[in-house]
């Protein structure tokens, strides 16, 4: 039925950057992440905890602090002393404003969400008011000696809590004045000559001050009388960030080990009006500096530099054991970073300052499922492009023939035309490229090599014509009839040349006509975010997936879900489809195979065989092993429409070339662990 | 106030500042007169000093030379200051000014005071001090630590409490007095490899024991204060609060509430006071509604019943039996059956059975509360009884095990058909019902192992002998209840080099007796899949191999010499052979298992590979 020559990848060696900080928003249920690198997440808990914006590194920038602002506005501040604006729509730096303070450690926003209270490096905290499309400097606070690591606001606005080195203070915010100095013990044990960096504060509304230093102690402090009320040792590192629930009744904090530890205000005694703060419970989910932790009503999220996100619900929150109850890891994106030549086989892998293209390996053989063939000929490693500047690459794409690829950073769109002659390769920029006036949030080429499509800012797609034997028209762009404010983040062309389509940040799908040039129809919309499109080669059919796991597919010529599709919606997907944890990030086609849609998320790909009855709850997903032990006639009974592989994991990418054979790159986390730095020397049993 | 070299006081104005001479050294903190307004000092020990706030030079003020060492003056309001040699003799102030070249007299000796306090008591005042002895073993720390709060009106040792911490001296310590049974003690115990522990402990006084202690690895200032059930104390860098409560101190509290096992042993002479009033409450009831009549007939029963009927004990006995909840009921069986024994061994006709089966079946007896009990069994042959006391005795010694064993194996298994042996150890193995003995019942014969596929396995050619060899593997060479007491030895626990002599004694018929029936034993294990009899009484395989080793061991140059001995012999070493062989055949399949697991999980694909995948 369906047998595949696999070119099983392992050389595409992508490394996940660590994680500095989160700042998770109750409100719109999202959490916004900053890497080592630069680079910015937005994840939407609401969605499935979708991975729904990402905005680019930056050579330069190097973000310490995230805050939520005036709503749904997200600010950032990092060690180059600026402070920016995030453009959630146009996935971009909306404006930065240099604080004039040396680096910034840390920044927090006011409870109103009017101010931002920034420390600095020269151990000044600065205040920013946030007006409607800016932000103005207000004030400084008296500057004190010592960079200001960490800071937080009383819940009633009037005071803030600074951590320093050795110290802690209490800012009065309308004097402007410090009311209060705390020595914090630099000893634990060991060295007393060890200096006490305060890695994080937290300011409760009863007055009580938490902190959590280097020498790996969280502390209690009272902020009227500057006395210590607890203390709990939590790592004999360094105990890096802690973060509160918006009830005040449970603390996560994190430390250098990669352990994560909750405390809770809990009853001294049952039915006790006195409570006292406990440490309950230990996770250990990281291998390095959790650097970055969160507090959300129902989960503890942590992240490391290990480049892990883990999402850990309480239990006591959750209503049962059910999907939601499930601890969550993020370690790689949500969207695609390789593209594939299928005409050529060839790979392009995209890093965050360079691209690599590689040639598959090929075998004379042919033999039996699970069979290791000889490889004939080598994976070759063609071409390395590297991009110029600090910015990172956030969209790249070859052509299907392979002879073009396109890249883009924040500012500008690169495009190549690349000759591939019995092993050696020639590349040629291609000049005089249009300049962009925003930027490229995805790339595709299409079938034919002849078009390449920029998805852009406000819905609107650019299409420019690429010409032999290396040139480029001139900027054509597509708009949707609605007028988008988000940004497009996928496409999907047809193999006719005919159809475009494209879904934006709002999770609108508009389908244009390449023939005419104008939008043909927009999908009904669905409230969950698109993950992946791809319109069928022979029958024109877009099949969507969603966050959510389900999936639509949606016939173009006719502008309505096919006859399929309803089935689908009224059978209802299988259980264990829906609960997988990874969004589904590519969909191919055999076109040998018309019914057939090859469909791969992180942990398994699956091709969906659209003439098989669908699974329902009661007969297991997973049936490959069972039917591959049963006759050929016995099959045809047990058999149903998911055909799923998990042999391979963790995937990046699946797709079909055009000789029929597959293609899965794989990036085993063993090999990623190993090329992370050593984490802080523990001791363990034996060693 | 009088500083130290290595505290700093800042951030406080001094009001006046007094200082010696260069050489000289103040030795006592300063303290002043109350009543006068004067401040007194010490230095260089024997040196008083008296002055006042506007005296500015410590040089050109009064000034008296003592005949002996100060060790501290203590001021009280409203009383004369006290001086405090080094000696333990105590001088009012003015005594001493009146007369400073008196002869101080020496209180204590080789003893050295570590701390002191003075107070009012019944406009008294009273100076107590604490001293720590000065042995000649100090310096290789052997010392013992002493505290001796001593009254100086009385100067007599009052108490004595003994640091239970050896290698360790006390120093820096100072004392609180809590109520009139506890002080608390602040002191630091300087052991050997220079660790310096402080702790707080209160002792208890009236029973002179350590109540309770806290370390304190942080270190204190020495200080102690204690107010309102509270200390304050500092640690390390903090004021610690500790609450503490004193209990009314008893002998229970002092010597801990924790029930030893040996305080059993003291029980039983309370136990004995029990039995006389159980003899009156409960067991003498039936006979006599009168108490003052249960009175004279309990008397004749703790007289061992010299003269009662076995049947007049054994109901006597089953009304106890009925009443075994009452406390002490173990120690009153162990008096019980050592009274039955012993009369027992004067009356040799006197063998209350079933009464010595209903006490052992109790199940608190043990060997050693009723010595003589299994030696008057082996006497009268009682193999039930004996069967019983293997079970259920902990403590059998290996002289009485191997006793028994010798008896077990000389009685026929014809006159042990109609004892009633309990056979549960033996259902098992084997079929107790007498007609089917003949018959050889077919065996079913798990994981494929049959003792007989194994000979025609083996590569020896002994084809005449075989069916004999099979006959007595097969057949259990006892009877049931002979297996069943066997069994029971079995069952026992010893210790090799305890058993091995006894079993010396065993005749050579004897010990081929047993080895076949161990050999019997070893083989029906061996069919099974567990290689373990089913029940909590039937030996387990290792059981049964120590003792085959055991009686090889013991008997080797026997078994070796006797003719009958070599058929078995020879059956037993191809067996165990084939059984090595078969473990060893399955180690090798182990590891070939292992092997291909191994290469199932670790494939190592490297960077890049190109695999078949079918999907149905």
């Amino acid at each position: 039925m369906g047998e595949f020559q696999v070119h099983r990848v392992r050389f595409f060696a992508y490394m996940p950057a660590g994680i500095r900080c989160v700042a998770h928003s109750a409100r719109s249920a999202r959490l916004a992440l900053a890497r080592t690198d630069g680079a910015l997440e937005v994840y939407n808990f609401a969605a499935n905890y979708f991975q729904e914006k990402g905005i680019p590194g930056h050579e330069t920038r190097s973000t310490e602090a995230l805050c939520w602002a005036a709503g749904d506005r997200l600010f950032g501040a990092g060690l180059g002393g600026d402070i920016s604006e995030y453009d959630l729509e146009k996935l971009r730096v909306k404006y930065s404003l240099d604080g004039f303070g040396g680096p910034i450690w840390s920044m927090a926003a006011d409870p109103s969400g009017t101010q931002l209270a920034v420390g600095c490096e020269d151990g000044s905290v600065k205040l920013f008011q946030v007006l409607p499309d800016k932000i103005q400097f207000e004030r400084s606070l008296d500057r004190q000696k010592g960079r200001v690591m960490s800071l937080s606001w009383h819940p009633s606005g009037t005071r803030i809590a600074v951590g320093s080195i050795d110290l802690l203070r209490v800012f009065d915010v309308k004097s402007g004045h410090a009311i209060q100095r705390i020595l914090v013990d630099r000893r634990l044990q060991g060295l007393y000559s060890c200096e006490c960096v305060v890695w994080s504060v937290a300011f409760l509304s009863d007055g009580t001050i938490v902190s959590s230093d280097s020498v790996g102690k969280v502390q209690f402090w009272d902020s009227e009388k500057g006395t210590l009320l607890e203390t709990h040792p939590v790592s004999s590192s360094a105990a890096l960030c802690l973060a509160v629930s918006e009830e005040e009744d449970s603390i996560v904090v994190g430390t250098s080990e990669g352990a994560v530890y909750q405390f809770q205000l809990l009853p001294v005694k049952w039915g006790s009006a006195e409570s006292k703060w406990v440490r309950t419970k230990p996770f250990q989910h990281h291998t390095h500096d959790v650097r970055a932790v969160a507090h959300s009503a129902t989960a503890l999220i942590s992240g490391g530099l290990d480049a892990q996100l883990v999402i850990r619900p309480l239990m006591e929150k959750m209503h049962g054991k059910g999907y939601d109850a499930a601890l969550r890891k993020f370690t790689f994106p949500h969207r695609r970073l390789v593209s594939c030549a299928k005409k050529a086989g060839l790979l392009l892998f995209q890093f965050p300052q360079h691209l690599e293209l590689w040639r598959l390996g090929a075998t004379s053989s042919a033999g039996k499922d699970g069979d290791i063939l000889p490889v004939s000929r080598a994976p070759e490693h063609l071409l390395q492009l590297k991009s110029k500047g600090p910015e990172h690459i956030c969209c790249s794409c070859i052509s299907l023939c392979g002879s073009w690829i396109a890249y883009s950073t924040a500012s500008r769109l690169h495009l190549h035309r690349v000759h591939v002659e019995n092993g050696s390769v020639s590349v040629k920029r291609v000049p005089k490229v249009p300049k962009l006036l925003c930027s490229a949030h995805q790339l595709l080429c299409s079938a034919d090599s002849t078009s390449l499509f920029v998805a852009s800012d406000q819905g609107a797609v650019h299409v420019l014509k690429l010409l032999e034997p290396g040139g480029c028209g001139p900027l054509q762009t597509l708009r949707p009839n609605s007028g988008s404010p988000e940004a497009v983040y996928l496409l999907a062309a047809s193999a006719d040349g005919d159809w475009l389509a494209a879904a934006g940040g709002d999770w609108e799908v508009n389908v244009y006509s390449l023939r005419h040039f104008k939008p043909h129809c927009t999908v009904p919309a669905y409230h969950c975010a698109v993950t992946a499109l791809a319109i069928h080669p022979v029958t024109n059919n877009l099949v969507i997936t969603h966050s959510d796991q389900q999936v639509f597919e949606f016939s173009i010529p006719d502008r309505e879900y096919t006859t399929w599709s309803r089935k689908v919606q009224q059978h209802g997907l299988h259980r264990g489809w829906l609960e997988r944890d990874t969004p589904i990030t590519h969909i191919t086609f055999n076109p040998n195979q018309p019914a057939h849609i090859l469909l791969h998320d992180t942990h398994m790909f699956c091709i969906l065989d659209k003439s098989l009855p669908l699974p329902d709850d009661a007969t297991p997903l997973m049936n490959q092993t069972a039917l591959k032990q049963l006759s050929e006639k016995a099959r045809r009974g047990h058999a149903h429409a998911f055909k799923i592989c998990k042999k391979y994991q963790p995937l990046l990418f699946v797709d079909l070339l055009e000789e029929g054979s597959l293609v899965v790159v794989e990036r085993p986390l063993m090999d990623i662990k190993t090329q992370l730095p050593p984490p802080v020397q523990q001791k363990k049993f034996g060693t | 106030m009088l500083t130290e070299q290595n505290r700093k006081v800042s951030d406080q104005k001094p009001l006046g500042c007094w200082s010696v001479k260069q050489d000289q050294t103040i030795t006592c903190p300063a303290v002043c007169n109350f009543e006068t307004g004067e401040y007194i000092a010490v230095h260089d020990d024997k040196v008083l000093r008296i002055w006042k706030d506007e005296d500015v030079n410590l040089d050109k003020v009064f000034r008296a030379t003592l005949t002996a060492d100060v060790y501290r003056i203590h001021s009280v309001p409203h009383t004369e200051p006290l001086v405090l040699f080094k000696g333990g003799a105590v001088r009012t102030l003015d005594a001493l000014l009146a007369a400073p070249q008196q002869e101080i007299e020496n209180v204590i000796s080789d003893e050295v005071i570590r701390w002191s306090e003075a107070f009012m008591e019944t406009q008294q005042p009273v100076l107590i001090f604490t001293t720590e002895k000065v042995s000649g073993f100090l310096k290789t720390c052997y010392s013992k630590n002493k505290l001796v709060p001593e009254e100086e009106q009385i100067l007599s040792k009052s108490l004595l409490l003994k640091m239970v911490v050896s290698d360790t001296v006390l120093k820096g310590a100072s004392l609180a007095i809590l109520d009139k049974d506890h002080v608390a003690v602040l002191g630091c115990l300087d052991s050997p490899p220079n660790i310096a522990k402080e702790c707080l402990s209160i002792w208890n006084t009236k029973f002179q024991t350590l109540q309770t202690s806290k370390e304190l690895p942080q270190g204190t200032s020495g200080q102690l204060w204690c107010y309102g059930e509270k200390f304050f104390l500092t640690h390390g860098k903090v004021l610690t609060v500790i609450v503490y409560k004193c209990e009314t101190s008893s002998l229970a509290t002092a010597v801990g509430k924790l029930k030893d096992t040996q305080t059993s042993g003291m029980r039983t002479v309370s136990s004995y006071v029990n039995w006389n009033t159980l003899q009156e409450e409960d067991l003498a009831s039936p006979h006599a509604q009168q108490s003052v009549a249960a009175k004279t007939e309990s008397k004749r029963t703790v007289s061992f019943r010299d003269d009662s009927s076995q049947h007049d004990i054994e109901e006597e006995l089953r009304q106890f039996l009925s009443n075994a909840q009452m406390s002490d009921f173990q120690a009153t069986v162990g008096y019980i059956i050592t009274g039955l024994v012993n009369r027992c061994k004067t009356e040799p006709t006197f063998y209350p059975r079933h009464c010595l089966v209903q006490l052992i079946q109790t199940q608190g007896l043990s060997y050693s509360l009723c010595p003589d009990l299994m030696a008057v069994a082996l006497d009268k042959t009682d193999v039930h009884l004996l069967q019983l006391c293997l079970q259920q005795f902990p403590d059998v010694p290996e002289a009485v095990t191997c006793a028994c064993l010798k008896s077990f194996l000389s009685i026929s298994d014809d006159s042990l058909q109609g004892t009633n042996v309990n056979l549960d150890s033996v259902i098992s193995f084997i079929d107790i019902t007498p007609n089917d003995q003949v018959e050889k019942q077919t065996e079913t014969v798990q994981n494929g192992f049959s003792s007989a596929l194994m000979e025609e396995d083996s590569c020896d050619i002994q084809l005449t002998q075989k069916p004999h060899v099979v006959d007595t593997e097969e057949l259990c060479p006892v009877g049931p209840q002979k297996a069943a007491l066997l069994n029971a030895i079995l069952h026992s626990a010893y210790s090799e080099t305890f058993l091995l002599p006894h079993l010396k004694d065993l005749s050579a018929q004897q010990v081929i007796l047993f080895l076949r029936y161990l050999q019997f034993l070893y083989i029906k294990c061996s069919e099974k899949v567990s290689t373990d009899f089913p029940g909590m009484l039937s030996p387990t395989i290792n059981q049964i191999m120590d003792w085959m080793c055991l009686l090889l061991d013991a008997h080797f140059t026997v078994v070796v010499m006797l003719p009958e001995a070599k058929g078995l012999l020879f059956s037993l070493h191809k067996f165990v052979r084939a059984q090595v062989r078969f473990c060893s055949e399955l180690n090798k399949i182990e590891g070939s298992l292992q092997e291909l697991q191994r290469i199932k999980h670790q494939k190592d694909f490297g960077l890049y590979s190109i695999e078949m995948l079918e999907l149905v």
